[in-house]
């Protein structure tokens, strides 16, 4: 991997090097380098604590990193004088426990950001949400609050509010482990139709049917560093690591995989 | 209940042998039994000692009364409301901006706006009131507070309420969950934008019960008007009461100025407690 920031347009849409975070004595990343290419999408697995949360939320400046550079679109994010507001507006993140505004109706949710953020007018503003509202199919969730949807539908609100500031690249965080799990389907089929969009994307998840069907690479972490990426049929259908193997097979174990999720996966810290 | 883990003796009535040979039942009818007849007892003793026509001379002369209105309405019940929303507007703005500095990230700001708040929610509100309507004027001759009785009060007023709503506010800040700030941030908006058009309007939703009621405290507290000095005119209730009180030698006005009162707060505290069952709901 190159060592040189890469230029806009030409090189990779994210690129992280060398990136350390700690929260007090707890290093919670030790060393990240990763890039994803263009309209490419990238799932990172591991386990509770593995960093990959926290991996994500540095990629728009949530966490601020201890050490290590993060560029977007060839803006260094991680520079001090950067106009950290303005790097966001191309970044859409889409959040574990969605985080709808609770105040506003399902399309105030997806204007405001819009008229405040991004100055548009009330007409285009409208226009533009009712198109990202159709795309994730709740056209007619439009004067609805979030709290008379279903968590899909929120979850669903959530991306279309991130798609109408129009990013160049999409961030979820979990977008489905606060899900019941005859909702995740929707959701997931939202995300695989963007992935054909040709939207980058980086997506932390658990779903790994999701990572080898529609992921580009899969990413595994553990302990705070990467430890094995490649192609989602490789990583997960024959991981050359045996930390990989550990962690998938006690996922495909139901009674494991419950422990799994009951853990907070933000500071919890692993060493390997 | 007791409680296997700590091993603490049981509470006595529950395990106890019940010597007087009473089930629990009988026992708790026998008290509620007891408790009836006191009260009763109590009401008779007063009705039947109360001197009720020197009462009814004393606080129920109806032309008394009569002879009160409309002013009491059109001028006294108006001033007492005026007083209180502009009190409670100055105590609102000021109360933002505490609020807002007790939660910056600039030291100096921190520390001012919790000073201010320790001192003014430890003076009583009539020690603010002599302040601002005597001792400023007698420190700086010739300045006018802008708006005369009306502004003094207003600024009295607003003083020792902002202290309070400064940490009501606060609290409903710290209510919002931090997801909707990450939200709002990761969206592009500046923290005061976010601050602004996500969490303020979302804290206010949750603190509605207790600005309210800090209204219902500061419609009473504006009775301390009468220590000001004030024109017939600028005469709130309580003022108006007892004026009229001392030129007619009866003290039907200030029952009826007590009446006016009631007429705001008690609906004003159902509204509170509807708004807090509301709140309850929309979280279970």
């Amino acid at each position: 991997m190159s060592t040189q920031p890469p230029q806009a347009g030409t090189g990779p849409e994210i690129s992280i090097r060398g990136l350390h975070k700690s929260f007090g004595d707890n290093e919670v990343l030790r060393g990240i380098d990763l890039d994803v290419a263009h309209g490419e999408v990238v799932c990172v697995i591991g386990p509770s604590g593995s960093g990959k949360s926290t991996l994500l939320r540095c990629v728009n400046l949530l966490e601020e990193p201890t050490k290590g550079q993060v560029y977007v679109g060839g803006t260094e994010v991680t520079d001090p004088d950067v106009d950290i507001d303005a790097v966001r507006r191309r970044i859409g993140m889409v959040f574990q426990q969605f985080n709808l505004f609770p105040h506003l109706t399902v399309t105030e949710n997806l204007t405001l950001p819009q008229r405040r953020v991004l100055r548009r007018d009330r007409a285009t503003a409208a226009r533009i949400a009712a198109q990202n509202l159709k795309r994730v199919g709740l056209a007619e969730k439009a004067d609805a609050y979030p709290s008379s949807l279903s968590g899909g539908q929120q979850q669903r609100v959530a991306i279309a509010r991130a798609l109408a500031m129009g990013p160049e690249v999409m961030l979820f965080d979990e977008p489905t482990s606060a899900l019941d799990p005859e909702l995740v389907g929707d959701v997931l089929a939202v995300m695989r139709s963007l992935a054909d969009e040709g939207m980058t994307m980086m997506v932390v998840t658990h779903e790994m049917s999701f990572a080898r069907e529609v992921a580009d690479r899969v990413v595994f972490m553990d302990g705070g560093v990467v430890v094995e990426d490649g192609e989602p049929a490789q990583v997960i259908g024959a991981p050359r690591h045996e930390r990989t193997r550990h962690f998938l097979s006690r996922l495909l174990d139901p009674a494991m995989a419950e422990v799994e999720e009951e853990t907070s996966d933000q500071v919890g810290g692993k060493t390997p | 209940m007791t409680d296997p883990t700590t091993g603490t003796t049981p509470a006595p009535a529950e395990v106890r042998p019940q010597r007087t040979g009473l089930t629990r039942r009988q026992k708790r009818r026998l008290s509620r039994g007891a408790q009836y007849a006191v009260f009763v007892a109590a009401v008779t003793v007063l009705a039947v000692t109360a001197d009720w026509a020197r009462l009814a001379n004393q606080f129920a002369q109806t032309d008394i009364a009569r002879q009160m209105f409309p002013d009491i309405i059109t001028q006294a019940l108006r001033n007492t409301v005026l007083y209180t929303l502009t009190g409670f507007l100055v105590g609102l703005v000021l109360g933002m901006v505490l609020a807002l500095m007790r939660l910056s990230s600039v030291g100096p700001y921190r520390w001012v706006a919790g000073v201010y708040i320790e001192i003014f929610r430890g003076l009583p509100a009539l020690l603010i009131f002599i302040f601002v309507g005597v001792a400023v004027p007698l420190a700086f001759p010739g300045t006018e507070i802008v708006g005369g009785t009306y502004g003094k009060v207003a600024l009295a007023l607003g003083l020792v309420s902002a202290a309070y709503m400064a940490e009501t506010i606060r609290a409903g800040i710290q209510a919002v969950p931090k997801g909707q700030m990450e939200a709002a941030r990761s969206l592009g908006f500046s923290p005061a934008r976010a601050m602004v058009s996500i969490i303020v309007p979302q804290a206010f939703r949750i603190i509605l019960p207790p600005l309210t009621n800090e209204l219902v405290l500061l419609f009473k507290d504006s009775s301390l008007v009468l220590f000001l000095g004030v024109t017939l005119e600028e005469r709130e209730l309580s003022k108006f009461g007892r004026d009229l009180a001392s030129t007619t030698a009866n003290s039907t006005p200030i029952l009826v100025a007590g009446l006016c009162y009631l007429l705001i707060t008690i609906p004003l505290g159902f509204v509170v407690r509807h708004m807090e069952n509301k709140a309850r709901e929309a979280v279970t």
